[in-house]
């Protein structure tokens, strides 16, 4: 009944995601997050391995993933860079209500050319005063004829500055609550649109993230996804998928900080013997060992339900919640490992530290992943 | 045009290896395998040629133990056409890899019109097998190769020579190119070429399917051992000036008859 075993085509997508995390992204992480520079043509490289959009099905030309081998690819880049990763998957998760509530024409037109050259789409649901509360989202989507209007602002938008497809999330009405949360499909060329500055950040520094202001921005109607307020039904079902993606990007950053630290404990000597020998360094990588295996198990297991059809609130939340947390420890760890080394930006593990701290936000913060994991005990049973 | 591809599957670089019970080989139970990486240059040489080469068709060949097949997949995934693993001890000498080599090629029934190798192998380094193969096969062979072009069987060939000359060869009709680093840059096997490497066919055969037999054994391994531990380092004080010239000699002395270098 119980098989841990990877297929022979996940082993070969690790491999092939690994290679490419190491040669391509660990070579010039560093050299991204402190210029802040958006890393447009290595996305470009990323995508013609098939490394971006893993979420579009094969009938619309994609390559067909499982959600297990989602995540083992977001895993893999997550490891070569936390930042990059970001910027990766937030293909994804702008998508992702294409893919679950969009009709067959709106996947033909807006799923398709993604899969034929290199294109950004961005998940606009955020805005200035509502984060956690989604629900309270006050951007408007009004109808007007044969279009709606949308009008608002939207805050900490990934990828917005480059983004051919904004996928956003408003309101028909405010007072319905998640009741009247409506998904629509915007192209950021329309009038109407003004993409604010890219945020200065802690870290996923060369993740482009801006403010946009929609004012009176005409839409057609043929670019709801679903119907006016399916909104937050789409929302709650693309977080099932997105969650173990984002889980699986902190368990990527935890796996690379738990490396780093053991190769540094063997190398770096004191008291005349390698660190690696003292146990307090033992037991800190020993931890680490423990949260990075129950990371992958939970993360596994919420890809796992979601391949096979059944619901995985519940654990994608405790994945996303433990992972997080989890890797936010372990990278804390590998700098104190690392000792004043590990402070400097000259070592890898500082840049890990200020990286992991964003995944216990966004996407749900942890705070949030325990509440929906309250809500699937206490208002289901 | 038929292209073959010689691969092998050798141990990960970074691999502690440790003999096996009997000495006869290596221990390969725990081992990672990857693609030998000058057999990489091969495969990448025999994709750009088959894209300039229309209706061309690349069958890639391993000889080595069955239950890894790997290598073989990654060679699928990054775009070559069919597979054929000629199942045999991981440790098959030179002149037997070279036969049973020579032994699927004529079995696959095509005629090969060009067949690319790494030039060597990083884990025996043997460098035989593309010579000998050339030689059973009647075909010329050409090592050490750093530049490739022509189309179809036409190509000019850049080989690296002692002291960094290169010798330039042209040739026509099938011949043994064996690859060296440089000739190209190996691309990654895509993640939609890993999905449809499955459904591409790999044929596998036994040594005796091929007519290699216990009569083509060359080369009997024995004795497999790691190399001794590097004895640790010698330190000499030598700061203050008097103790120098005396240091100066120890240490000559010692280069003598401990190092022997001098």
């Amino acid at each position: 009944m119980m098989n841990f075993e990877y297929t022979i085509e996940q082993k070969e997508i690790r491999e092939m995601a690994m290679k490419f995390a190491r040669n391509e992204m660990m070579t010039v992480a560093t050299e991204f997050d402190l210029s802040g520079e958006f890393p447009k043509s290595l996305f470009e490289k990323a995508w013609s391995h098939g490394l971006i959009n893993t979420c579009i099905p094969e009938e619309y030309g994609g390559v067909g993933f499982s959600a297990v081998d989602s995540v083992i690819i977001s895993e893999c880049l997550s490891y070569g860079c936390m930042g990059m990763n970001s910027s990766i998957m937030s293909n994804d998760l702008a998508l992702l209500p294409i893919v679950i509530g969009g009709t067959h024409e709106q996947k033909e037109k807006f799923l398709r050319p993604f899969t034929e050259s290199y294109k950004i789409a961005s998940f606009c649901l955020t805005e200035p005063g509502n984060g956690s509360d989604a629900a309270g989202i006050k951007t408007t989507i009004k109808k007007d004829g044969d279009d709606f209007i949308v009008n608002g602002e939207k805050m900490w938008i990934t990828n917005a500055g480059f983004a051919d497809l904004f996928i956003l999330y408003g309101t028909s009405d405010p007072s319905l609550k998640h009741k009247g949360i409506t998904t629509i499909i915007i192209d950021p060329k329309t009038e109407g649109i003004v993409i604010g500055k890219s945020e200065k950040k802690m870290g996923h520094r060369c993740s482009d993230t801006r403010g946009i202001t929609f004012n009176n921005v005409r839409v057609p109607k043929e670019n709801i996804i679903g119907k006016v307020g399916d909104g937050w039904a789409i929302a709650m079902k693309t977080l099932d998928h997105s969650r173990p993606l984002v889980a699986a990007s902190a368990l990527g950053g935890a796996q690379c900080a738990l490396d780093h630290s053991v190769n540094y404990a063997k190398e770096r000597v004191q008291f005349n013997t390698a660190i690696a020998n003292h146990q307090a360094i033992q037991f800190m990588i020993s931890n680490m060992v423990i949260k990075v295996e129950a990371s992958r198990l939970l993360v596994t297991k919420a890809a796992w339900l979601l391949d096979k059809g059944e619901s995985n609130t519940k654990v994608a939340s405790s994945a996303k919640a433990f992972a997080a947390d989890a890797c936010m420890e372990i990278c804390t760890d590998a700098v104190q490992i690392y000792g004043g080394y590990g402070y400097s930006v000259e070592y890898p593990v500082e840049k890990l530290m200020r990286d992991a701290k964003l995944i216990q936000i966004y996407e749900g913060t942890s705070q949030i992943q325990r509440i929906v994991i309250a809500k699937e005990i206490f208002s289901r049973s | 045009m038929n292209i073959f591809v010689c691969i092998k599957q050798v141990p990960d670089t970074e691999t502690k290896v440790t003999p096996n019970s009997d000495g006869t080989y290596i221990e390969t139970s725990s081992i990672k395998w990857i693609m030998n990486p000058y057999d990489e240059y091969a495969v990448e040489q025999a994709l750009l040629h088959k894209a300039a080469n229309t209706g061309s068709t690349i069958t890639v060949v391993r000889v080595g133990a069955v239950k890894d097949t790997e290598v073989l997949r990654t060679a699928l995934a990054m775009g070559v056409d069919e597979a054929i693993l000629v199942d045999a001890p991981d440790n098959l000498d030179s002149y037997q890899t070279a036969k049973a080599i020579k032994g699927a090629i004529e079995k696959s029934g095509k005629t090969a019109d060009l067949i690319l190798t790494g030039k060597q192998a990083i884990d025996d380094d043997c460098l035989q097998v593309p010579q000998l193969l050339a030689q059973l096969m009647e075909l010329p062979s050409i090592s050490v190769v750093v530049g490739f072009e022509g189309t179809g069987s036409d190509l000019t060939l850049r080989r690296e020579v002692e002291g960094g000359a290169i010798e330039v060869y042209k040739t026509s009709g099938p011949c043994v190119v064996a690859c060296n680093k440089g000739l190209n840059s190996p691309r990654y096997a895509s993640l939609p070429g890993i999905m449809k490497a499955k459904k591409k066919p790999l044929a596998i055969h036994s040594l005796t399917d091929i007519g290699v037999n216990q009569d083509d054994v060359r080369v009997k391994y024995s004795n497999f051992v790691l190399p001794p531990e590097k004895p640790a380092g010698k330190k000499f004080e030598a700061m203050e000036e008097g103790q120098q010239a005396a240091v100066v000699a120890e240490v000559v002395g010692l280069l003598r008859t401990e190092a022997k270098v001098l």
